[in-house]
């Protein structure tokens, strides 16, 4: 028999794609045919993506892509600038954040945000911290205490500034910094937790602690973040969203995106070929 | 490959590099084969020890590609498309280590085949199965340069054969035994070496799952044809 009679036989059946099961579960925002304008320039072109519960989601793509705009829109930080407008609908827990009457501060304490750079108050290490939580809850001195040190534990700072809680939030290093700042995020009980690229000043150590704090975090709050480390999402994502020119081109598992991604796009992204 | 090229070029010279080793070992292993094989029909010991004697080379060749997957691995974090190809590598490495192996085995069987055969009519059998996996792992590795997934899947059904002529020569030999135990000693050398080459036959199926997984991304599911029944064959005497 040749072979080429012998690979007429049948067609070959494969088996699907099978990556570490991950159950998305229920979804707490739900993006749907987002566009959104800086003036007149179209920065988000009809972007429909899920943020599912207790999962982080990574959203990567080359600079000016959107991504940082998309996290933007998802606590309507936006709004704070002229002539920034998002039109299509956010609904988180299903109610539309977009839509009018929506009251601000209570949607960024739900939707808490974290920045490229660490951005402390000018004031002690505890300030940091009770001052949001102050906006939002009468405590007593000691409640707050308690507050202020289960945040500081949450973000994995507390036995490194427990005896210096006095001092200037700016007088922490730079990691540091970053982690005062997702106390604090974390400080108010938020629902969910944006973070805009949180590692890219900071050293592979701080990072790698940023990123065991979103692996613990991961139990409590659903978390977004934007990278431009494709390792960092990699490692830390459970769901991965690359975005280009303004489109969400691919969305699917962190271990499906970075092992056998669909679009051609994505793959030139990741394995860095792209332009 | 028709992908584009990494925006670092060293990126691209370090994969290149990679299937350029991967692919002179795969020419050493053809060309080990090839010659235990003529060794074998010849009877020819000084050739023999050559085979025996290259096979370092194909121990190097391993040792070097694994060196530069690790190295790549760790300088560059290959993903998707890349990661599969380094894994890739890596697997076809074993492989092609495994058939120089058992082409050594078959050159050393040759000094113990000393002089005529007893039943050369044997030779015939093994010549085509020899032709058989030659032409498998030349395709294979073919597939493997050009990554060619439809060439892959022809490979690995095509093993099938291999094992249909192994399971003839193992009938034949053990008639051969029955006939005249004299023929035994050369018979049960001649057993082993169709039994290496089979198991050649099925590292190039291997290889061609490698490959086709390296190119798809996902994995052939189909059990694999199995046509070896030499395991559970025998000739029972039967009393006069």
């Amino acid at each position: 028999m040749s072979m080429a009679t012998l690979h007429n036989q049948t067609p070959v059946p494969v088996v699907a794609h099978t990556s570490a099961a991950t159950d998305p579960g229920e979804t707490k925002i739900a993006v749907r045919n987002l566009n959104f304008y800086y003036g007149d320039n179209r920065a988000l072109k009809g972007v429909d993506v899920m943020l599912h519960a207790r999962k982080v989601t990574a959203f990567i793509g080359p600079s000016g892509c959107g991504k940082s705009t998309l996290l933007r829109v998802l606590n309507r930080v936006y709004d704070l600038y002229p002539n920034q407008r998002a039109e299509g609908e956010v609904l988180l827990d299903g109610k539309n954040i977009l839509a009018p009457g929506q009251d601000l501060n209570l949607l960024r304490a739900r939707v808490g945000m974290v920045f490229q750079k660490p951005t402390p108050f000018p004031m002690s290490i505890y300030e940091n911290i009770a001052f949001g939580v102050r906006l939002y809850d009468r405590l007593s001195k000691s409640d707050l205490d308690a507050r202020v040190e289960q945040a500081l534990r949450r973000a994995a700072l507390w036995e490194e500034v427990k005896d210096k809680l006095s001092a200037n939030g700016l007088s922490l290093s730079g990691g540091q910094q970053q982690r005062l700042c997702i106390a604090r995020t974390v400080a108010v009980k938020p629902e969910v937790i944006l973070l805009d690229e949180p590692c890219s000043a900071l050293d592979p150590i701080a990072t790698a602690k940023i990123e065991e704090l979103i692996d613990e975090l991961k139990d409590d709050y659903t978390i977004a973040i934007v990278t431009h480390n494709m390792q960092q999402a990699a490692r830390c994502s459970d769901f991965t969203a690359f975005m280009y020119l303004g489109e969400l081109v691919e969305f699917g598992t962190t271990s499906k995106m970075f092992t056998t991604p669909s679009d051609r796009r994505t793959q030139d992204y990741i394995t860095g070929r792209f332009g | 490959m028709t992908m584009s090229e990494h925006t670092s070029k060293a990126f691209d010279a370090d994969l290149q590099d990679l299937a350029r080793v991967v692919a002179e070992m795969g020419g050493l292993a053809e060309r080990q084969i090839g010659n235990a094989l003529q060794a074998l029909g010849r009877r020819d010991p000084a050739l023999a020890q050559r085979v025996i004697a290259e096979d370092v080379k194909i121990d190097a060749l391993q040792r070097e590609i694994e060196e530069k997957a690790i190295l790549t691995i760790a300088r560059r974090q290959p993903m998707a498309v890349d990661l599969r190809d380094v894994v890739g590598a890596l697997r076809l490495s074993n492989d092609l280590e495994r058939i120089g192996d058992l082409a050594k085995n078959i050159a050393k069987r040759v000094g113990a085949l000393d002089g005529e055969l007893r039943v050369p009519q044997v030779m015939r059998g093994v010549d085509h199965m020899t032709d058989l996996v030659l032409a498998q792992i030349k395709e294979v590795l073919d597939a493997y340069a050009r990554r060619d997934s439809a060439k892959a899947i022809v490979v690995w059904r095509g093993d099938e054969e291999i094992d249909a002529v192994n399971n003839s020569l193992f009938r034949e030999l053990l008639t051969y035994m029955m006939e005249d135990p004299r023929n035994i000693g050369d018979c049960i050398h001649l057993l082993f070496c169709a039994k290496n080459i089979e198991r050649m036959g099925d590292h190039a199926t291997n290889i061609a799952e490698t490959v086709y997984y390296m190119v798809e991304g996902r994995n052939l599911a189909e059990e694999r044809p199995k046509g070896d029944t030499t395991s559970v064959t025998n000739i029972g005497f039967r009393s006069p």
